[in-house]
Parts: structure tokens; sequence; C-alpha cells
């Protein structure tokens, strides 16, 4: 598909979600402003302060945007998944320019000038009112056009965190492997930067003084650029009509919020769990695309009901345990401490397993007639391996598996996102990575699976995680996924998602269908 | 509050006095004592070098400075007894090369005065026209302009205009022509010193410039070293011996 066809297809999500953008934005900046603003005055009035101010600012915006999403998350009231979380980040990062440039543009006036408007008589908010705040006001602004412009950056981060937005795009179109979603986001917030700035810098330019005469001019640039903006962000308050998938029933009592992680296999299970409840007439909020320990954390917290994980990972990477390798023994140990640890409860297992498959090129394997992981090891020394972040910090995963195997990598192995590896390997960047068995993407890129000879990986048998007091309405519905689906299944699944860029949705009312 | 002072109405009634005016900034002492006197209607003129103190002692008439020993009494009350809004509001201030407001026009910056004490529009407009036309800059003209399109001496005659606005009985003046050159500095001297005499305002000049002092003082207090070293009308400073008042002198001669 080329690009403009996608836009065609897709233009409707494309505007809603740059519309979400726009107002995670603008209510993030608003905010800045709002606080910054008060504060670089008293600043200017209190200059003992600006140091460790400033400096916590600066601080702020060295924090990396993912980390500060992260960190934000367990903290109460401000905290969680959404749209909240995000905006106040992208808020703490606006705060360091705004700040600094209010100190600036204070500061930098005339002391001649602020001398008269205290010899006129001036009061103090008289002086801050009509000779501080204006004269300082193109630097002030430059400062906000700043803010703006890196919020329209860091915001697509925010997408990590289930705040929607263009990173929404960004980050289907790098586990999808899919340019076309890449190219999207990545333009759209482009433009919209574009956008920001130079009608954010029109208007701090009307401001200056000393531009050539010409009044007349100067506000008819200053009325433009002022429209401009206020065209994108009223766009951005206004609902748009076709986004209403049943979200008018959103005070149903028998109202379920799916999520799922942030890779197509968790999305295709939440999708066909979610449309299995709508079957019977419950509504379903989705909360899709969580990172990390986002959905548990979510789930606790109550703002998720339910989302598809593996048994694996809740045993090793939440529960805390060693790996195990009998997966009857897992899923019984996991359910029954999840009963009492969380009071959560374990669907039946759904029939398939997501293991980690470690990944090398179908070509090589056959050269070099390569069948297990064993096998790999004698001539895996002058190799690069390149594995996602989850597996190379994971009780179970790189520092227990290189241990395991006896891999002794001359190279640093690359840490990178996980859907990237795939690319990387076939590219011939990497020579061997730990994907996911099910992932479609193995046989859409003649890669091969090595066997795990030694049993060194902890099954993975997907299952769904509930809130207890859902279970009346989401037993019998789980108890009818139990077993549903192969592992060759889950594959092609998978495959239709990410070979063939289907949307989850499509592929997973195809298989309710089918089933 | 001018009543206390009332039977003293002979002729010399003292508008602003200096009582043993002391300033320190931590270790230094600027100002070493000042005591002065400055009548109602005249023109005294502080002159001395950079770092003198003249302008210490000028600001502290109008509370931009506060003395840290002895007291500055404006109008028959001390100034810290003043509420500094209200005193300066009936002070006019000219500061060197103007200090106008940049974002303010003409109009505006003339009116500012008036606007802080809530005049009507009216009223404001009246005032600020006659000001314009009072330091001769036609109104219809430069009323909507902005300061960076005026040159330096219609700067600072819209400078003269602002401080002269609320028509107040004192006016201060910070090396108010230092900043122009040769000839539009005669110039607005001369216009100055007519437009004191008419209006009768008590003012308070601040230069280095023994020839101005010369022309505009009713008296000179030439300062050194934060003290006054000498206080007399040109005609007395012309026949002193004091060693400094000779030094000033010479930069006349060889003018």
């Amino acid at each position: 598909m080329n690009f403009f066809d996608f836009l065609q297809q897709n233009w409707f999500e494309l505007l809603t979600l740059t519309r979400e953008h726009v107002l995670l934005v603008a209510i993030s900046t608003g905010l800045a402003v709002v606080i910054g603003v008060p504060l670089g005055v008293v600043l200017t009035r209190i200059t003992s302060l600006q140091t460790p101010i400033l400096g916590c600012a600066n601080v702020m915006q060295t924090v990396p945007s993912l980390a500060l999403f992260g960190l934000l998350i367990p903290i109460p009231f401000i905290g969680g998944i959404g749209s909240r979380t995000a905006i106040i980040a992208l808020a703490l990062y606006a705060l360091l320019p705004v700040i600094r440039n209010t100190v600036t543009g204070i500061v930098g006036i005339d002391p001649k000038i602020r001398e008269a408007a205290v010899a006129m008589g001036m009061t103090e908010s008289q002086r801050l009112r009509m000779v501080e705040l204006p004269l300082a006001m193109p630097v002030l602004l430059t400062g906000v056009r700043v803010a703006v412009v890196i919020s329209v950056g860091v915001a697509t981060v925010a997408a990590a965190v289930g705040a929607g937005g263009l990173g929404t795009y960004i980050f289907r179109g790098l586990r999808q492997n899919d340019n076309n979603l890449l190219l999207a986001g990545a333009l759209a917030s482009a433009v919209l930067a574009l956008i920001f700035d130079f009608a954010l810098g029109r208007i701090a330019k009307g401001f200056e003084i000393g531009a050539p005469s010409g009044g007349v001019r100067r506000i008819a640039a200053l009325a433009g650029a002022g429209a401009i903006l206020a065209v994108i962000i009223a766009s951005a308050f206004v609902p748009l009509t076709r986004s209403s998938d049943g979200s008018e029933e959103a005070f149903s009592i028998q109202r379920v919020v799916v999520g799922s992680k942030d890779f197509t296999e968790s999305i295709i299970l939440a999708e066909i769990l979610g449309q299995t409840l709508e079957k019977r007439g419950i509504t379903v909020e989705r909360q899709f695309e969580l990172g990390g320990n986002l959905p548990h954390d979510s789930l606790l917290s109550g703002q998720i009901d339910v989302y598809p994980e593996y048994t694996g990972t809740a045993f090793t990477a939440i529960l805390k345990h060693p790996p195990l390798t009998d997966s009857a023994a897992v899923y019984q140990q996991t359910k029954a401490e999840y009963a009492e640890k969380f009071g959560l409860i374990l669907s039946p297992p759904l029939g398939f397993a997501n293991d980690f498959a470690i990944l090398v090129r179908g070509e090589v394997a056959r050269d070099k007639g390569l069948k297990t992981i064993s096998d790999s090891v004698a001539i895996s020394a002058d190799w690069q391996a390149g594995f996602g972040q989850d597996f190379m910090s994971r009780a179970d995963g790189y520092p227990g598996f290189s241990k395991a195997y006896g891999f002794k990598f001359a190279k640093q192995p690359r840490e990178m996102d996980l859907s990237l590896t795939y690319r990387a390997l076939r590219s011939g960047d990497l020579d061997l990575i730990a994907g996911n068995s099910t992932d479609g993407l193995i046989a859409a890129l003649d890669l091969f699976q090595l066997e795990d000879d030694r049993s060194y990986f902890p099954p993975y048998q997907a299952v769904f995680i509930a809130r207890r007091d859902k279970a009346q309405i989401l037993d019998s519905v789980l108890l009818g996924l139990a077993n549903a689906i192969s592992t060759e299944e889950m594959r092609r699944l998978n495959y239709e998602v990410d070979g063939k860029k289907r949307l989850p949705r499509e592929v997973a009312q195809e298989w309710l269908r089918d089933k | 509050m001018v009543n206390s002072l009332d039977y003293q109405m002979t002729e010399k009634n003292e508008k602003i006095s200096f009582r043993s005016v002391v300033y320190r900034v931590g270790e230094t002492t600027i100002l070493h004592g000042i005591d002065l006197d400055i009548y109602d209607g005249e023109t005294v003129v502080l002159l001395g070098e950079s770092g003198c103190g003249k302008t210490t002692t000028l600001k502290m008439i109008n509370r931009l400075i506060e003395p840290t020993g002895g007291e500055v009494i404006v109008e028959g009350q001390k100034t810290k007894d003043w509420d500094p809004i209200e005193l300066r509001r009936r002070i006019g201030y000219v500061l060197q090369d103007a200090g106008l407001l940049p974002h303010f026009s003409v109009e505006e910056n003339i009116g500012l005065v008036p606007t802080l004490l809530d005049w009507e529009a009216e009223r404001k407009r009246v005032r600020v026209t006659e000001m314009l036309e009072l330091v001769g800059l036609p109104s219809a003209k430069f009323a909507g302009r902005f300061p960076h399109e005026l040159s330096g001496g219609q700067r600072q005659r819209v400078g003269l205009a602002r401080a002269l606005a609320a028509d107040p009985d004192t006016l201060l003046l910070d090396e108010p022509f230092g900043a122009l050159d040769a000839i539009t500095r005669t110039k607005l001297q001369k216009e100055f010193q007519e437009l004191v005499r008419t209006l009768n305002k008590t003012a308070v000049f601040v230069t280095h410039d023994l020839h101005e002092a010369m022309l505009l003082g009713s008296r000179i207090a030439l300062m050194d070293k934060g003290k006054i070293a000498m206080l007399d009308t040109p005609q007395g400073f012309a026949a002193s011996d004091l060693p400094l008042a000779k030094l000033y002198l010479e930069t006349i001669a060889t003018r």
C-alpha cells in the first residue's frame, strides 16, 4: 500500500490522533504557562530562589521522557494511565523554557525603564502589568514557543502510557514494521510543530518594539497567527462525530475496561475478548497498548478490568519467582498467588504459549545446520546479538539465558526496541535475537527458531487476568475462550496484522466469525 | 501637610530639607551627613563627578533610595512617613535619555502619571496636548509616535512633558541633557530655564557640567566624596577660592 492510499483510508483516524495530540500539547503548555509565568515573576522578586528552582526545572528536562512518564504512573491523583499523566509530564517539560524565559525577559529590561516606572509612582503590580510583562512578552513568548515545540515531540511518547496522540501511529508502526504508520505519525507531528512554531513566532514578533511602523500590518499578522492557533486548538475540543463506537452507553452497569500490552498479539487477544463481550451486550472500553508493567498496575488500581497476560511473565516478572519449566505448575502457582496477593483471577489457558524464541536468519540455520540453541553457541562468538529492553532486564531473560547455554559474545548485545530486532536480524545488522514464538514475522521474514534444548525458558501460556469484581460478567466468557487458540492460529493472526497490515479489530472479528 | 509651615511663609519656604543624611552600603559610606535646604521655586543644581553621591542624594527625595541615617523632609513631612507611591506621583522625575516606556506611545508616556492618578480620558487628552505644545512638539504629529521613532532631543522633551503632566510642584532631573549633542543640549537648556521660571517649579538638577549648572541653578551644591563641599549662587561659585571649584571653573575657561 503506498502512503497516499494509506492516508486516504486512514485520514479519519489520523485526524482523531492529531486532535488528541493537539489537545495534549495545548492543555499541558497552558498548564505550564499558568504555573511558569507567575513562578518566573516570583523569581525576579526573590532572586535567591532562582538557582534552586531553575535547577529543578533543568533536572526535570534532563529526565528522559519515557522515564518521566514511568515515574509518574504510580503517584496517586496525578499518575495512572491515560492523558492525565501525559499532560502532567508534558507540563513539567514545558515548565523550564517558560520559567526561564519569563525571568530572562523581565531581568533583561533596561534598568532605566524600570527606574522610570518606579519613579513615576507605579505600584508593584502596575509595574508588572504595564511595564515588565509587556516588555518581556517577546522573550516570554519565545519560551512558550520552545515549550510547545518540545511538547509536540515529547507528546508522541505519551502513547506509551495510553494517552493517545500521534505517538500511537509511531509505536504501532514500529511494532508492526509499517512504514506508512511511522511516516504518518512522524510527518503529522512534524507539521504540527512547524505550524505552532510559525504562528507563535509571528505573535512574538508582533510584540517586539521597533518593528518597522505600519501598525495595521502588524496587527494583521498578529491576528492571522492568532487565528491559526485558535482554529487548531478549538478544533481539538470539538468532538469528531464518527468516533462514537458505543461510548454513549458509558453509563451502562455492565461495563468492562479491557486493557492490552503494547504489542500486536496482546491487542488481538484483547480485541477478541472485547468483541465477545460486546456481542453479549456489555459495554467495552478499550485501554490498549499499555507498555511495561502498566497493565498490571492499572488492573490493581481499577483503571482496567481485564487484560491478556502470560503465565511465565506473571510468575517471574510480577511475582518475582525464579523461572520454572513445568507449565502446569507455573499456572497453578500463579493462579493461587494472584488470588491471594492481589485478589485477581486467572482465566483458563487460551490454548497457546508465546514462549521466547531464539531466532537466527533462516539461511544461516540451513547453511550451518543449526537446530538447537546449543548448536549455535560454538559459532556465535563474533555474532552481534540484539534484544528488547524487556528481555535484557528480566530474571528469565538474557543474563540467565547466556549463562545457561554458555554464550560468549565478543560484542555486547544491543538493547533496542523488540519490534526493531526482527528487521535488524533480517537486514544482517543482528545475528541472533529473542523474539516471540507466535510472532507472524518469523515466517514472513524467513527466520528460524532454535530449539530450547536445555528447557531454559519458562512456559508463557496465554491467559486473561481480571479483577474479581468483574468475575460475574467475565467468567463465562473467559471459560468460552479456554483452549480456543492454537499456537499456529495465533501466529497466523499476528501475521494478518503485522505482515498484511490489517487492523487487529478486523482480524479478531474474522476469527470470531469463523469460530 | 504644609499647614505646620504656614507661619513661616515670610519669603523663604523650605520645600525639601536634608538633615544629616547618611547613606551606607555595607562598609562603604556613600553620603557623609548631607544638610541642605531647598526652597520653593528655586533650582538647586547638584554638581559633581560621577560617584560623588549626587544622584543618590536626588533619589532620596522621592524615596527611590532611603537614607541609612538622618532624614529627608519633603513638604514638611519626613519621606519615610510618606506613602512612596503618593510621594512619587506628586514629584516629576526626568532621567538621562528620558527613560520613556518603549511600548507606550508619546501620548501614553506623557499621560502616565495622570493614568496612575485615574484622571478622566478627556482631561488627560487635553493635558497631554497642552504638555506637548509646551515642550514644542506639535501634538498632531507626535502624540501617536513611539519613543524609537523620536530623536534624542525629542525624547528628552517628551520626558520633560511626562514629568510635568500631573502638574507637580517639584521636579527632579538626573542629568537630563547629558546624552544629547551640544547644539540640542544648549537649546533644551535654554527652554528648560524659561519653563521652570514661568511655571514656578522647584527643581533639583543633577549634572557634572558646570556650564549647565551656572546657566540653570539658582544655587549650586558642589559635591565631593559624599559631602557638600560648597553651596552658593552661580556668582558666588565663580568667585570661590575652593580648589575643587577652581578646577571646575577652568573647564569652562578652556572651552
